[in-house]
């Protein structure tokens, strides 16, 4: 099953299908490119936090901003310190089903988590009301 | 499927032999084995991704209805603690990414020291993490009853939990503008430097200030206090900590695993058993440990960064 997506993909850059393994090497101007991304971004997402976007009235932007730094910041390291982006595109699919899967757990979650009327009562309370009731 | 001869003899030019010790018999190639190995590790991460999901789900819903727990509960997270981890894993993603393209060039003399810089790297993790573990520990916000805020049940009406603020958000640092917004600041300043506790906590809290004389400011001006908390999210601070010592716990099992994995290659590597005809180990590995930096790449901003 995984033979023809390697023989056709992976290996359409050199000597393919002599059955040897012909790894993609990523170059240290790109290791070292996507750790400055990497640490920019870090610095970023920490300065960003200290400011109060939702000033402007702007919902809950902080966290989505801190959110989207982080997306930027997996992506790098998995397309290029993971090398999903000179894989297999098998790899790729796998690993994003998984993600999807996780996406439709959280959505779920969240639409059923705002379906509910909100427990003002203490815990603890409800047990005594019952007990209370009961005897 | 079957003409396992004509491959194996395929490969005998890569390293000399007639048969390539590496290659399992039920691979018909090298490169098919290695590619396969990927897939394999590919759908185990998959399956990490999932399991991190389900405490990633807890976190949205509870902060989905408890905000201002979150909110709250977080100002006791070292932010500073937890951006210097960020950087320390991001470095030994790097070495570790490195370490890769050394095997894969055969590079022993490269390899070797940039998988030891890596397990530093997670051994510099393990150990600020344990650092901030034990101030939770001795502030009493660890997990279960050893958490101040699941003992107190909001029965009391928080002055222990007071003072623990003072310590924990900087309160006491000399700051103009804090002053006339803390009521309750000059009422605490005795108490808690007469405490044994406040000696042996302040280390860890102080030790980075330095670097937040920016940052100061902002956060003492908009900290929120126990006693602005509804009764009800009193009751419910306790959960972040146990959100946050799970998260960061099972995070930091697979920092332990991975540090243990890439121990294990290092000595392969020793023995210089890779090279660019098999390297797989370190691939796979080197896709384990970017993984666990993957999920902390979440979890920093999830748990330090609220605002």
């Amino acid at each position: 099953m995984s033979i023809p997506v390697h023989s056709t993909e992976t290996q359409s850059t050199s000597h393919a299908g002599d059955g040897a393994v012909h790894p993609h090497i990523v170059s240290p101007a790109v290791l070292l490119g996507v750790y400055g991304v990497l640490v920019v971004l870090t610095i970023a997402t920490v300065a960003v936090t200290s400011v109060d976007l939702d000033k402007f009235h702007l919902g809950k932007l902080n966290i989505l901003v801190a959110l989207s730094i982080a997306v930027v910041k997996a992506a790098c390291v998995v397309l290029w310190f993971m090398h999903l982006r000179y894989d297999s595109p098998f790899n790729a699919v796998v690993f994003i089903t998984a993600l999807f899967f996780v996406a439709v757990f959280l959505g779920f979650a969240m639409m059923d988590t705002g379906e509910y009327k909100p427990n003002d009562e203490p815990p603890g309370t409800r047990i005594m009301v019952t007990s209370q009731n009961g005897g | 499927m079957s003409t396992v001869d004509i491959h194996s003899d395929g490969n005998a030019g890569d390293n000399g032999h007639h048969h390539d010790p590496h290659l399992a018999h039920h691979f018909e190639t090298a490169d098919q084995q290695y590619t396969s190995g990927k897939l394999g590790m590919w759908t185990f991460l998959g399956t990490e991704v999932l399991m991190f999901g389900g405490l990633f789900c807890a976190y949205a819903v509870y902060r989905h209805n408890h905000p201002e727990v979150f909110e709250y509960a977080h100002q006791y997270l070292d932010r500073k603690l937890g951006a210097i981890n960020t950087i320390i894993l991001i470095t030994s993603s790097l070495t570790m990414a490195w370490g890769v393209r050394a095997a894969q060039m055969g590079n022993r003399k490269l390899l070797v020291p940039l998988l030891a810089l890596t397990i530093l790297g997670g051994a510099g993790f393990m150990g600020i993490k344990s650092i901030e573990y034990t101030t939770k520990w001795k502030e009493h916000i660890f997990i279960g009853s050893g958490n101040k805020f699941y003992a107190d049940k909001g029965e009391t009406d928080g002055k222990a939990i007071t003072e623990l603020e003072e310590e924990a958000f900087h309160l006491k640092e000399p700051e103009v503008a804090a002053v006339p917004v803390m009521k309750v600041e000059p009422d605490a300043i005795d108490p808690n430097a007469g405490t044994p506790d406040a000696a042996t906590i302040k280390p860890p809290n102080i030790t980075p200030a330095g670097l937040a004389s920016e940052g100061v400011k902002h956060p003492a001006e908009s900290h929120l206090v126990y006693k602005e908390l509804n009764k009800q999210d009193r009751h419910r601070v306790y959960t972040f900590f146990a959100v946050y010592f799970f998260m960061t716990g099972l995070h930091g099992v697979h920092v332990l695993v991975g540090m243990a994995l890439i121990a294990w290659i290092m000595v392969r590597a020793m023995k210089n058993e890779f090279g660019p005809t098999y390297f797989t180990p370190v691939d796979l590995v080197g896709l384990y440990w970017h993984l666990v930096d993957l999920i902390w790449i979440f979890l920093f901003p999830l748990l330090y960064l609220i605002h």
